[in-house]
């Protein structure tokens, strides 16, 4: 029986992509389990799974970034040996990181020349390739500045960029890898028309997403991926969210905006005042203004988010915050322990903050938060390792480290709970709850979190939601930075956007709608903001 | 601050389990080094056993062969442990020849200034002192302005070996040179600023021991190296240090402050390199000499990343290049036709096979790794069902 027979969809087209059997495993982990793939020409095929499914993994072997341990893949119904991303572009197989494979100094242009030039004198190649990339503009509807560097566009023009490169290079078979993290939900919905219609044109599409949403809206059919197989395989309109969740973590999940009666009382303004930042403004080494007269106050018992497309001041915001970036203007005053004063002559350093009841789960995690290298038990201590219950002098107490880390996996369900294992082998999701966890169970009076679920699967996405809201119920103030519109609306009390480095608007969350936010982040203020 | 091989590199995830990794693989390596030194051996007309022997014997085979080894290792060790340390913070020292030439140059000025007048339990410890901090000294420019201005360490570690020979010569010359003495070195130390050899010290304890170089600089090594594993891997200084050197984003978020652990990792592996010093001018010659560090500065790169940075294997390193000095001078000696040339290189080959290419091996062994796991979890399901 072969597993096209299994299916219960009828395959009525031909398929573009089959993989079978396909197995792959990084020494103890089996990467990819038996998995089978067949995906029609002409389809938009949605892949999703939970962080460390096999997602990734099944995506490079088929362009030939990973070479399967065993299994069989053809293309267009041929067989294929695919041995490099080489072999794949040849096969007409193109691909779509998440995180943007261009040379930022580089003009659009070059940029799609850079390693297809078709002719070795740089001007007629230029000449060559311009020609046959304004056709394709013009067929699909992807619109690109071909002269302005990558550093100045914007990022769904850079995703356009990509699409053409890949498409201009031959590709039929197109995988995206999380196309829509960097996006606002207006340029998405535009990304959304492209797709469409590049399938209308035949091109063949491989969507990795974590949002079930999109799958839905976009997709013709969906592979669900757990632990390296697929458990689910079928047409879009025989499915939906909750099935797909479902799927996906093997249990029913629940993640959403609080019903009234559990959430806490609005903010009211009796309550003390914890953290207060005013005018913020800081120029990067550029003179680029990244931070412009930011002001945000912080109280007891609320969750304040800032809402926002990546790049737009929000991590500057953090750090200003943590105490890793000093402003050039500006005065914070933090009334967490006693009430301190920081200017920019003597800005708040990180141990210090620290010391003054902040904590900040930073949003890139592998770089800032762990440690990677290191065991579990020495990140976990990260930050707080010169406290005194780790060993009074010199000398680390290496017990309590351990100790202490064994009981934080144990509370925040950090899996596999063993201190002695190197963070790296950590799924991303369990290393951002052992950050989570380090930051948030000492009780901090502000708790700055940034993007706290960023390619994190759906199970953990609900636990530490979970405890970002004990962490307010608890008395706490927590700010939020999030590029996931939804994650800010299921937590905030009171919703910041930033645009442009500035605060764009406020709005407490009864107010809020997607379609009022997306507009304030696109920075086409036609709300005005909340009072 | 460049780190090293520490990147988030995004390859082929490839984990090998500890023991292979820390013993196999090296082992693999070494035998393999063997191998290629045996055809070369060949090509020239020897017998690689018979090279392969008396290379051994003339390391180990005898009290006074072990003793020129372990002299040559302390040195290694040193040089080996500077470079471990830095390599800890993400800093690459390239300057451990020069550091260990003022390393040198301390340890004469406080012999010559004290020694004749104090006696040794006042002059030897000013001396180490006085090795230790000339080597601070020296690795303390190139870490501040690595620190503070960002030029990169490994440039300017590299010059300051330069300056730092230059200005021996100049003070071995202009300053310390007899008037009416040829050769150019100092004058000999003071009866105080001797430090005992081996066999003296034996021969105290009634032991009957062949002189040789061997001084108790060799107990200053193994205290050196458990004091850099207790200091990396036991104390809060130490995982700081370790935190910069693998994620520099990290550690400023921890609150670590990044130019305090350059200065402070680079005195530290400066002091270590100075220690060369204590073995070489106080232990061996008793007065300074133009030449008595000849690359060792630079073998220690060589050991500390074939002892994978860690105190136990660079003590092994050390060990395996004394034997090289010391079993590649018999052999010379030995063999009619077998040039000192010859003899570098075998070590050169040794140190490409193990210290270059150490992981170029890991793939293949790792594929083989796991394909034995594979059969043994299949055989077990299959006994299962």
């Amino acid at each position: 029986m072969t597993s096209t027979q299994r299916q219960s969809l009828p395959v009525t087209a031909p398929l573009a992509v089959r993989m079978q059997g396909i197995h792959k495993r990084f020494g103890a982990v089996q990467a990819n389990r038996d998995v089978n793939l067949n995906v029609a020409a002409g389809t938009v095929h949605g892949i999703v799974g939970e962080n460390g499914a096999g997602k990734s993994t099944l995506m490079a072997v088929l362009y030939g970034s990973y070479r399967a341990d065993s299994g069989c893949i053809e293309i267009d119904g041929r067989p294929a040996r695919i041995q490099s991303s080489e072999d794949a572009i040849a096969l007409g197989i193109g691909m779509v990181h998440q995180h943007f494979m261009l040379v930022e100094t580089f003009h659009a242009l070059d940029n799609v020349l850079l390693g297809a030039e078709p002719h070795w004198h740089l001007p007629r190649a230029r000449s060559r390739l311009r020609t046959r990339l304004e056709a394709l503009m013009h067929d699909t509807g992807l619109q690109v500045r071909l002269d302005l560097a990558v550093e100045d566009l914007p990022l769904g023009e850079r995703q356009r960029l990509e699409i053409l490169k890949a498409l201009v290079r031959g590709a039929r078979i197109l995988i995206l890898d999380e196309p829509t993290a960097v996006l606002t939900p207006q340029e998405t919905e535009q990304l959304f028309v492209t797709l469409r219609r590049l399938r209308e044109r035949g091109t063949t599409l491989l969507l990795i997403t974590h949002k079930l949403k999109e799958i839905i809206a976009l997709c013709d059919s969906v592979s669900v991926m757990r632990a390296g197989g697929v458990v689910l395989d079928c047409p879009i309109r025989e499915t939906n969210v909750d099935a797909l969740a479902q799927a996906m973590v093997g249990r029913r999940v629940q993640i959403g905006r609080e019903d009234a009666a559990q959430r806490g009382a609005p903010v009211a303004a009796a309550k003390p005042r914890l953290l207060e930042a005013r005018h913020l403004r800081w120029r990067d080494a550029f003179g680029v203004p990244r931070l412009d007269d930011v002001s945000l106050t912080l109280h007891a018992g609320e969750i304040v988010g800032v809402a926002g497309v990546s790049g737009n001041g929000q991590s500057e915001l953090l750090d200003a915050l943590a105490g890793l970036l000093s402003p050039q203007q500006g005065e914070l005053v933090l009334s967490t322990i006693g009430t301190r004063r920081f200017t920019p002559q003597r800005w708040l350093a990180p141990d210090i903050a620290r010391s003054l009841g902040i904590a900040h789960v930073p949003e890139d995690r592998q770089r800032r938060g762990l440690i990677l290298a290191f065991d579990a038990w020495e990140s976990a201590v990260l930050g707080y390792h010169d406290l005194p219950r780790y060993g009074p002098g010199l000398l680390m107490d290496q017990h309590a480290m351990r100790a202490d880390t064994a009981a934080m996996m144990a509370l925040y369900d950090v899996r596999p709970a063993n201190p002695e294992l190197r963070c790296s082998k950590f799924s991303g999701g369990n290393q951002q709850k052992l950050v989570l966890a380090r930051e948030a169970r000492p009780q901090p009076k502000v708790l700055l979190v940034g993007q706290p679920t960023r390619g994190v699967d759906i199970g953990a996405i609900e636990f530490i939601h979970a405890r970002l809201r004990a962490l307010r119920d608890a008395g706490g103030a927590v700010l939020l930075v999030s590029s996931e519109l939804d994650e800010i609306l299921a937590l905030s009390d009171r919703v910041l956007v930033m645009c442009g480095a500035r605060i764009s608007g406020e709005m407490q969350i009864a107010d809020c709608s997607e379609a009022s936010l997306g507009r304030l982040m696109s920075g086409s203020q036609l709300e005005q903001a909340a009072p | 601050m460049q780190p090293l091989g520490h990147g988030a590199g995004v390859s082929q995830p490839l984990e090998l389990p500890r023991w292979l990794d820390l013993f196999v693989l090296p082992a693999f390596n070494l035998t393999l080094a063997l191998l290629a030194c045996g055809v070369l051996v060949m090509i020239v007309g020897h017998s690689p056993a018979q090279v392969l022997v008396l290379l051994i014997k003339g390391a180990f085979g005898s009290r006074i062969g072990l003793s020129y080894t372990l002299y040559y290792a302390t040195t290694f060790v040193f040089t080996g442990l500077a470079v471990a340390v830095a390599y800890h913070a993400g800093l690459f020292n390239i300057g451990g020849e020069g550091q260990a030439m003022l390393g040198g140059l301390g340890t004469a000025l406080a012999a010559l200034a004290l020694g004749d007048t104090f006696p040794a339990w006042v002059v030897l410890p000013a001396m180490l002192a006085a090795s230790m901090l000339a080597g601070v000294a020296w690795a303390a420019v190139p870490a501040a302005l690595q620190a503070w201005r960002g030029s990169h360490i490994v440039i300017t570690t590299i010059m300051f070996n330069f300056l730092a020979s230059a200005l021996l010569a100049f003070v071995l010359i202009d300053v310390l040179k007899e008037p009416g003495n040829m050769t150019i070195e100092s004058r000999s130390f003071g009866p105080g600023a001797k430090l005992p050899g081996v066999h003296e010290t034996l021969a105290w304890l009634g032991i009957d021991w062949p002189r040789s170089p061997l001084n108790l600089s060799l107990l200053l090594a193994v205290f050196a190296a458990f004091g850099v594993y207790v200091l990396l891997w036991k104390t809060k200084a130490g995982y700081a240090l370790r935190a910069v050197g693998h994620a520099p984003e990290a550690a400023r978020y921890a609150g670590i402050r990044p130019r305090a652990q350059v200065m402070w990792a680079m005195a530290v592996s400066g002091a270590l390199a100075g220690l060369v010093g204590m073995n070489e001018v106080a232990g061996v010659h008793g007065r300074l000499l133009l030449d008595y560090v000849v690359g060792a500065g630079f073998a220690g790169i060589a050991v500390s990343l074939i002892g994978r940075n860690h105190p136990f294997g660079i003590a092994l390193a050390a060990l395996l290049f004394g034997a090289l000095y010391q079993g590649g001078a018999e052999l010379a000696f030995e063999i009619a036709g077998f040039s000192r040339d010859m003899v570098f290189t075998l070590q050169g080959l040794i140190v490409l096979f193990c210290g270059a290419m150490a992981q170029v091996a890991a793939p293949t062994l790792a594929r083989i790794w796991s394909a034995w796991q594979r059969r043994r979890e299949a055989r077990a399901a299959a006994a299962q069902s």
